[in-house]
Formats: C-alpha cells, sequence, structure tokens
C-alpha cells in the first residue's frame, strides 16, 4: 500500500471512529439487565417491549433490557459472584435470600419493596398427563402408584423443582395427619417413580413431553399450557389436582449494582410497573396468576379450576428462611428420602 | 504428551545451537503456573478451608463416591472402547483410499467442535425409548439413556476423535514394507498385527486412551442430558460438584473437584509410567 493510499485510510478510519463516538452517545441509552429463571422467558419477552415502548412514552428515554435465563439457584449464584444484574426475578424467596445473605447486594427488607411481598404474579405446581391420562392421574397419591412414571426436575438445581416437592409435601402432610415419617416415605415414593432428574424444569418439561418418558409430568402451571402450545393439545391434557401450593416468584432490585450503575430510577420502575393493568394483563396471557386480578379484563384471566392453594408461610413449612435449609440443605430431607438402602 | 527417558542424574538436555532457551523456557514456566498452576493451587487452598475431618467426610460420602465410580468407570469404559474403535478408524483411514475418505476424515473431528449439549440432547433424542435408536432397542431390553450406559456412549461420542488424531499420524509413518517383509518370512496376519505393528503403536494408542479417558471424566454437557442425573444411580461428579454449588457449599464443591484432580493425576502418571515401559519394552 503506498503512503497516500495510508494515510488517507488513516483519516477515514479516525473519521469513522470519531463519527462513530458520538453518533453511538446520541444514542446512548439505559441498559438494565433482568436476571430471572428458566420458565420466564416467554412472559418477560412480552413485558420488556410493553416496558420499553411505556418508559419512552413516560421520560423520552430509550430503555434496553437484557434478560438472562437459567436455573433460578444458578442465577442466583451468578449474581452472587457478581454477574451485574439491576434486578432479579427468580423462582423463589429463598434465591434471593441467599443473594442477600451471600453477598449483601440486596437489602434485606426487599419484599417490601413492592406490593404483595414483592411478588407480581404467582402460579402454582400441576400435572401434564399423556391425552386421555391412560394411568387415571388426578390426584397427589396416584404419583406413588407402582408403576407411574412421574417427571420432576432435581430440587437441588432447579427452583421450579422445589415447589414440585414441597406440593407434595403438603398434600402428604394434609393426609397422614402431620406425621413426618410417613411425609418422607410418601416423598420418598414419589421420587422413586422418577426415572430421571433434570437439571431444570424446562429440561423436564423437554423430556416428558418431546422424548415421551414418563406418565405425568410435574410443573409449573404456565410451562404445562406452553407445553400444550407447543407440542399440541391433542397429545397432552392438563390435571389439576385438588391441592397444590402457593408459589410466589418474587422480584428485586440488585440494590449494590443499581447504584453503582446510576440505574436505580429505571429498575425500580421496571419492577413497578409488573403491577400496572397492562403488565398484570401481559402476565394473565403467559398464564401466570396476575397479583391484582381486579386490573385485568375477565376474558384475559384464564379459567383455572379452584384448587386448594398452601403457602410457604403456612405453618407447616414456616417461610423459605426455615424450608430451604431444612427440606433442600445438605443432608436435609430430600438428601435423607433419596438415600439407598444401607 | 511425552515422558523424558529417565536420565543419570539431574542434567538439561544440551539446548540447540540457536538461542533463547533461558527465554523459552522462562516463558512456558510462566504460562504455565498463569494458566494451570495457579487456578489449581486455587481450588486446592479453597478446599483446604475444610480441615482433614470434614474433607475426609466428604470424600467417604456414599454419594461422592458412588459419583465419582460412576464417572471413572464410565470414562474408563469408553476410553477403553474408544481405543478399539478409533484405532481402527485410524487404519482406515491411513491405509485405504476410497471415495468419501477426506469427508469421513473430516468428521473425525466434529465431536471437538460440537457444543457438547447440543451432542447430549441429540444423543438423548437419539436413544431415548421413544427415539431412533432407542425405539430399537427397547424390545431388546436395553435401556440406553437415564442409565450410565447412556453415559458410556456420551463419552465414546466425545472421546473417539483423540484415540483417532493420535495414532493417525503414528499409522502414517509406518512403512508397509515392514509388513510386507514379515509376510515373506512367513509371519501369519496375527502376529504381523501383534508382534509388528502393534509395538509401533502401542506408546500412540495409550496415548489416545489417556486423553480420552481424561476428557471423560470431566465431560459435563454431553453427560447430563442423557444420565437421568439420580444420585448414587447415574450421577456424575461434575454433577455433584454443581449441585454443592447451588448449595452454596462452595468447600465441599472443591474438595469434590480437589479429589478428581488427585485421582486424575494418579491415572494419567500411571498411563505415562505404563507407556515409558512400553516404550522401553518394544523401543
Amino acid at each position: 500500500m503506498t503512503k497516500p493510499h495510508f494515510r488517507k485510510l488513516l483519516g477515514a478510519l479516525v473519521v469513522t471512529s470519531v463519527l462513530s463516538g458520538t453518533l453511538g452517545f446520541a444514542f446512548a441509552d439505559t441498559t438494565i439487565l433482568n436476571v430471572s429463571y428458566d420458565p420466564t422467558r416467554e412472559l418477560y419477552k412480552a413485558y420488556d417491549e410493553a416496558f420499553a415502548a411505556h418508559w419512552k412514552a413516560e421520560t423520552g428515554e430509550t430503555v434496553t433490557i437484557q434478560q438472562s435465563h437459567g436455573g433460578s439457584g444458578a442465577q442466583a449464584r451468578a449474581v452472587i459472584d457478581g454477574l451485574d444484574a439491576d434486578v432479579v426475578t427468580l423462582a423463589l424467596e429463598g434465591d434471593i435470600n441467599a443473594i442477600v445473605s451471600k453477598s449483601k447486594k440486596i437489602n434485606p427488607d426487599w419484599r417490601k419493596k413492592f406490593e404483595n411481598n414483592s411478588a407480581p404474579y404467582t402460579s402454582t405446581i400441576i400435572f401434564l398427563v399423556r391425552k386421555g391420562n391412560p394411568k387415571g392421574i388426578h390426584d397427589w397419591s396416584d404419583l406413588v402408584k407402582d408403576g407411574v412414571q412421574v417427571i420432576t426436575p432435581n430440587p437441588k438445581t432447579s427452583g421450579g423443582a422445589r415447589w414440585n416437592y414441597l406440593a407434595a409435601w403438603a398434600y402428604a402432610n394434609a393426609h397422614d395427619g402431620g406425621d413426618e415419617t410417613k411425609n418422607k416415605e410418601f416423598v420418598g415414593k414419589l421420587y422413586a417413580n422418577a426415572p430421571v432428574l433434570d437439571t431444570g424444569a424446562r429440561g423436564s418439561t423437554v423430556t416428558f413431553a418431546q422424548k415421551g418418558i414418563g406418565d405425568v409430568l410435574i410443573g409449573w402451571e404456565n410451562d404445562a399450557y406452553l407445553a400444550l402450545d407447543e407440542f399440541g393439545a391433542d397429545n397432552f391434557e392438563i390435571v389439576y389436582p385438588p391441592t397444590s401450593i402457593l408459589a410466589e416468584p418474587p422480584v428485586a432490585i440488585v440494590d449494590a449494582n443499581v447504584d453503582a450503575k446510576g440505574t436505580r430510577k429505571v429498575a425500580e420502575a421496571y419492577l413497578g410497573w409488573l403491577y400496572s393493568k397492562e403488565a398484570q394483563t401481559i402476565i394473565a396471557k403467559n398464564h401466570y396468576r396476575p397479583a391484582k386480578p381486579e386490573l385485568v379484563a375477565p376474558a384475559d384471566i384464564p379459567k383455572t379450576p379452584d384448587i386448594k392453594l398452601i403457602s410457604i408461610d403456612d405453618p407447616l413449612f414456616g417461610g423459605w428462611k426455615k424450608a430451604q435449609p431444612y427440606h433442600f440443605g445438605d443432608g436435609g430431607i430430600f438428601d435423607q428420602i433419596y438415600k439407598p438402602a444401607q | 504428551m511425552t515422558t523424558a527417558p529417565a536420565q543419570a542424574g539431574w542434567r538439561f538436555k544440551q539446548p540447540s545451537v540457536i538461542p533463547g532457551f533461558g527465554l523459552t523456557l522462562g516463558f512456558s514456566l510462566a504460562y504455565l503456573t498463569l494458566i494451570i498452576l495457579i487456578p489449581l493451587s486455587g481450588l486446592v487452598w479453597r478446599s483446604a478451608s475444610l480441615g482433614w475431618t470434614e474433607f475426609w467426610a466428604i470424600a467417604t460420602d456414599r454419594r461422592t463416591l458412588n459419583a465419582l465410580e460412576i464417572s471413572f468407570g464410565t470414562a474408563f469404559i469408553a476410553a477403553a472402547v474408544n481405543v478399539v474403535f478409533g484405532t481402527l478408524v485410524a487404519w482406515v483411514l491411513v491405509r485405504y483410499r476410497f471415495p468419501g475418505r477426506r469427508i469421513v476424515d473430516a468428521m473425525v473431528d466434529l465431536p471437538f467442535a460440537l457444543p457438547t449439549a447440543v451432542a447430549g440432547i441429540a444423543l438423548t433424542t437419539l436413544y431415548a425409548p421413544n427415539g431412533w435408536i432407542g425405539k430399537l432397542l427397547m424390545p431388546l431390553g436395553i435401556k440406553v439413556a437415564y442409565t450410565p450406559l447412556g453415559i458410556v456412549i456420551a463419552l465414546i461420542f466425545i472421546g473417539l476423535p483423540f484415540v483417532v488424531r493420535t495414532v493417525q499420524p503414528i499409522m502414517e509413518e509406518i512403512d508397509k514394507e515392514v509388513e510386507e517383509a514379515a509376510a515373506t518370512l512367513g509371519a501369519s496376519r496375527f502376529q504381523i498385527i501383534t508382534r509388528v505393528l502393534f509395538p509401533g503403536l502401542a506408546p500412540a494408542i495409550i496415548t489416545g486412551f489417556s486423553l480420552a479417558f481424561a476428557r471423560g471424566v470431566g465431560e459435563y454437557g454431553s453427560v447430563i442430558f442423557i444420565a437421568g442425573n439420580l444420585p448414587y444411580k447415574s450421577e456424575i461428579a461434575p454433577l455433584l460438584i454443581v449441585i454443592r454449588l447451588e448449595e452454596y457449599n462452595y468447600p465441599a464443591a472443591t474438595a469434590i473437584a480437589a479429589i478428581m484432580l488427585a485421582l486424575s493425576f494418579v491415572m494419567l502418571l500411571i498411563v505415562n509410567l505404563v507407556q515409558t515401559w512400553s516404550r522401553k519394552r518394544y523401543g
């Protein structure tokens, strides 16, 4: 390359880099990162779009929302280890509490920050069975029968799986008169019927729906409806057990990160707007149960059978702070029921 | 991977006439320290926070032992299978000319390039009871997916290129005339393979084995989909490490990792000794 050519090229490079630099500055917008768990992929895709439009109309600012999905526990650990999340929207309170206690990046009173204990939507755990329900599965007691294969993820690696486990535990407790040994036996039998333990809720849905393993999938209500949409309603049907658990996936601002990045205002608006009429409608349409159903047009709320839902704050569990180590900690009940016969 | 032949006393081998030995050796050592030694010592250091009794409790926990057994056992079987069939593949690629040979040759490397999770999902789909292969095996009573056999299949898949690619170049160096000479001297085909070809190939085969084995021990992505992940039955040690991390039990996770590291090191050391011995034996 001759010298003049080289200079021209260099000049062009300088000009473009300066231009793109200033242009980039002019279009600078806020970017926030929402670290969430697996089954909320579709929900937040729809919500992020709506929120960005709402924020633009309200403040004139452009906000870009990045999403990160994975197993709830793994996501919490990533935030603890330094993932730059502005907000976390995880599967269970226990995972946010872990961020609070292990990294102090979230204020301990985060549950009071937003309405409904910072849970803008709730969900529950139900069954998905093959069309015609060949094994006649209607209640939790049907899951421990011989010859029934149950698909559920591993509670050690999946937040959704912990709700599954607790729902089964609550059923057993109600039916065995609160005898813990019998509860353990019931839940142990249920897990003995599981041929596979996937590491996440989505993995289990795929194992059941696509690979054709098992007779019943225990899973999130919204994931079951998604599976119907995705894999065909003529292959599967949803079964509502008479009792289940009230799953409250919570949301929280990662205080240390938003303060460092100066994104607190938009992050707070992002989670706060989840309680708006528009957001609650999106939530309902994605098969979650809105925290404020009165805001949503009745036609948009899916009709679900009235089943009895037990909260994690029920004395049976005593909240996540107690239930997490007791059931899922190292050497906890789950480990005990999985001990092979010596 | 080479092992320096035993020498009398500790002496540097005379460097070549081209200068730069000090610089390159210094760079190598610094680089190895930065990339390998520091992370590994971090691992040992973190698990050292446990204290001996706790470390021992984790190491001898039934679940840890089962997971290690599954990881090392399946990796061993898979590496052994790969030694046989990988050598065969290498032989065919080196000794025969057939249409599509280059494509087959390129295909061998695919497991290197493919994201392991993709391989795992693809294999699970194939071997699941309703998958193409699983459907055929089901009537025979063979269950592959969600059993240790599935883990072996996944590890065979990802380990194959290690054997083929280490054996192939050595095979190419073997002169066909040596075989012909043996044949003219009246050696049977079996004798040619065992007495003429194998001794030359043995070190490469052993290297291939140890590479495939080491890769299999640490493999995570392709295995967790097909393993079924049942504690005590088909739970691999890397998954147990992940589970301990999910419990925020970092010391226990690093302890299991340190045990794996030590076991792998011992295994590779043994393999290296065998290799040195075979070099001496067959020259």
